[in-house]
């Protein structure tokens, strides 16, 4: 018998009992959440309450990759990297989501600033990525098609 | 009249001595128009989008082909005359008919049908042995294994057959995965070349679930690229599938793969093939549309050409288009096996330093048939035979599809979805396959398949509010008309019986369509229902019959077709447009 990968990974959880440390410290998880700022249904406020004050800048430095026509406006795969210094945060703002910050990684000062997350998108819109690095926000952007689809050539 | 090929050769060399060949190299001695010189160190012959057409047929090319912003009034988007003048080929010849739809119906009878893969066999076969066949290679951009009955009832196992026995060396896909992944994998087994696609990854989820990729830690599930050796120099075949693929067509098809035109992957593979390959030309081999091409071109950096597809563009010269650090050819091959293109590259210590590139119309009149090929054709088609033959209907009108609007076969797919299943409006997609017929012609089972052979042909009848109507229609159009082609899809405008419209292409998705009109010359009204029919839906599937049935039932009860109403939008902003006649 051949165990697929995600079954052999379940037995695992079970035997090493991993799946309950995950439901153990949800608060710690949780305490730096940003809840105003996720809540929020403006994009400038959401910006403004994640990142209070802080300038955003334009950049070339930062490698957002996104599809312009959705596959499935459901989850729809995203990744920024960048080589800029000191990276604190990096965060995913979904311009007419009904509440525009889709996602916030803190990173520690050793991590590779390199990240892939799905967001949820009802329609077409502008997906901006921020990454923070010494007091400043480093802004890339994409626009993202949610479309019905069909009629290809 | 239907000239021989005696009459036929006469006219093409004429042409050709007067300078009328498509060429971009005209100093070259007076040639007939498939004896090619010998140019460089390796030849590149690339045919795509032939939607599984075995045998000669008519194709009508656009007389509508609409470009706006960046695209305003360049290849492709020209038609008729504005087409001609550009690409400096002579009027009332055979080359003005291959690439235009001026006096098709009266041109098409003289010079009779095009395409066949027995013809085009011969063609390839004869341009392998003059050049050489070590340094020769065939190449095919996709949307090959569907468009026919036959492809269909075989799941594209008869053009596998065919592409092998061609020669085909390299290919990429689009309608190839509509077949069901299981079924793309077991074809591209039986298929002698290789089947590359850059832009085509196995999702993690899949992965993780134990799906099979060509490189589990990329991810890709084909092969990028190959490497050909031809005569000692190397050339690399990148393959870009169509982009789009699950959006455009049922996602439930390829529900482990995901696509997408991801340029920044394909500047690292182009940056991997530079630093590890030692390739003479590295060359990609696209189903992305031209526009898209295009664009890719502006782009990225490193490819010497792109052979593009699916937007079924014949384009006679290729565009040159610069980009960072160099230039990039990008071409577009037409579609149905109408055409093969011949691309010849000469090498120097720094890569490609010099082309040619010729775009040749197969007349199947004017190019005996291989009796391998013909025989494999026969053979493949025999168990079909009767259901294929089956006669419907006399059609008074010449029926073609391509066009941004509408065409004389869809409306007629319109009209029949209206009338067999009893609702004021419908909808048929915009495909740019399918064959044309002219007046007189008999029209068979085999016809409609060729319009309407996909694996999802179910009918449906729904109620559709105004509002809802019209976010169709704007949803469609931005795949059109968007100005950026990254956000394109490469189909037209969905077709639609019943509604009349009017068109601003250059406006904002959401303000392109107004006035939208029924039949009766009644105004749509936001609030209130319609009853709606179509087919090919990429949702979920549909509960009603295949669309052929309709069509076949419609067809035999009418026995003669004259279309009495072509309902086509008006257009706003056409001033100058080069892209409509």
């Amino acid at each position: 018998m051949s165990l697929n990968r995600r079954k052999f990974i379940s037995q695992l959880s079970k035997a090493f009992g991993i799946s309950a440390i995950a439901v153990a410290f949800p608060n710690i998880t949780w305490a730096a959440w940003h809840k105003q700022a996720f809540s929020t249904d403006k994009l400038s406020d959401a910006i403004e309450l994640r990142y209070p004050g802080l300038a955003v800048i334009d950049s070339n430095d930062v490698t957002f990759k996104a599809p312009a026509i959705a596959e499935n406006g459901a989850v729809v795969p995203v990744s920024v990297k960048t080589n800029i210094k000191n990276v604190k945060s990096i965060s995913l703002f979904v311009e007419k989501n009904p509440t525009p910050l889709s996602a916030s990684f803190n990173l520690s000062p050793r991590s590779i600033a390199d990240i892939s997350v799905r967001i949820r998108m009802g329609q077409t819109s502008k997906v901006y990525a921020l990454v923070e690095a010494d007091g400043k926000l480093h802004r890339a952007e994409k626009e993202v098609k949610v479309t019905i689809g069909g009629c290809g050539g | 009249m239907n000239l021989n090929r005696r009459e036929f050769t006469k006219i093409l060399s004429l042409a050709a001595a007067g300078g009328l060949a498509p060429s971009v190299f005209s100093k070259q001695r007076p040639e007939t128009m498939y004896q090619l010189g010998n140019f460089g160190d390796a030849r590149l012959m690339h045919f795509t989008d032939c939607h599984a057409q075995l045998n000669p047929i008519y194709f009508r090319e656009p007389s509508v082909n609409l470009g706006f912003n960046q695209a305003f009034n360049k290849a492709p988007h020209l038609v008729s005359k504005h087409f001609l003048n550009h690409f400096n080929i002579q009027h009332g010849t055979p080359l003005a008919h291959a690439f235009s739809s001026l006096n098709f119906r009266e041109e098409a009878k003289l010079y009779g049908k095009v395409g066949g893969f027995a013809h085009l066999k011969s063609l390839v076969d004869d341009l392998r042995n003059r050049f050489g066949h070590n340094k020769s290679l065939l190449l095919d951009g996709g949307d090959t294994w569907q468009g026919s009955g036959t492809a269909l009832w075989t799941k594209g196992q008869d053009m596998v057959g065919a592409c092998n026995l061609l020669g085909v060396d390299v290919m990429t896909g689009h309608w190839e995965f509509t077949y069901q992944d299981q079924q793309v994998l077991k074809n591209i087994k039986d298929f002698n070349g290789d089947f590359v696609a850059q832009n085509i990854r196995v999702k993690e989820d899949a992965l993780f679930e134990g799906a099979s990729a060509y490189d589990e830690d990329s991810g890709h599930r084909f092969k990028p690229y190959v490497i050909k050796e031809l005569n000692g120099h190397r050339v690399a075949i990148i393959g870009q599938a169509f982009p789009y693929t699950p959006v455009a067509n049922p996602s439930r098809f390829m529900p482990d793969w995901t696509f997408g035109i991801n340029d920044l992957d394909m500047q690292e593979i182009i940056d991997e093939i530079k630093e590890t390959e030692k390739t003479s030309a590295i060359v990609l081999l696209s189903h992305n549309g031209m526009d898209v091409d295009l664009k890719m071109a502006s782009r990225v950096t490193g490819l010497d050409a792109i052979l593009g597809g699916h937007t079924h563009d014949a384009i006679p010269q290729p565009v040159i288009v610069s980009n960072p650090s160099g230039k990039t050819i990008v071409t577009n091959a037409g579609s149905n096996g109408k055409f093969l293109a011949v691309l010849d590259l000469k090498f120097g210590t720094t890569g490609v330093v010099d082309f040619r590139y010729k775009l040749l119309p197969i007349f199947s009149n004017l190019i005996p048939a291989n009796q391998e090929m013909l025989g494999y054709i026969n053979n493949v088609r025999h168990p079909y035979k009767e259901r294929l033959s089956k006669t419907l209907a006399v059609t008074d009108e010449t029926l073609y599809r391509r066009g941004n609007f509408n065409g004389t076969f869809d409306q007629l797919i319109c009209d029949a979805l209206r009338q067999t299943n009893d609702t004021e409006i419908a909808f048929s997609p915009g495909f740019r396959w399918g064959t044309s017929l002219l007046p007189g012609q008999t029209i068979t089972m085999e016809h409609v398949l060729d319009q309407t052979s996909i694996t999802y042909p179910e009918t449906y009848v729904r109620e559709m509010t105004g509002t809802q109507i019209k976010s169709i229609l704007e949803d469609v159009a931005d795949n059109l008309f968007n100005p950026d082609p990254y956000y394109q899809q490469g189909g037209d405008m969905v077709r639609l019986g019943g509604l009349d419209y009017t068109i601003s292409p250059t406006n904002n998705v959401g303000n392109r369509i107004s006035e939208m009109r029924l039949d009766n010359g009644t105004l749509i009204d936001a609030k209130k229902v319609y009853k709606v029919s179509g087919w090919a839906t990429v949702g979920s599937k549909s509960s009603g019959a295949p669309v052929w049935d309709n069509v076949a039932s419609y067809l035999a009860d009418k026995k003669k077709i004259k279309l009495t109403k072509l309902n086509t939008p008006k257009i706003i902003g056409l001033t100058n447009n080069k892209g409509i006649l």
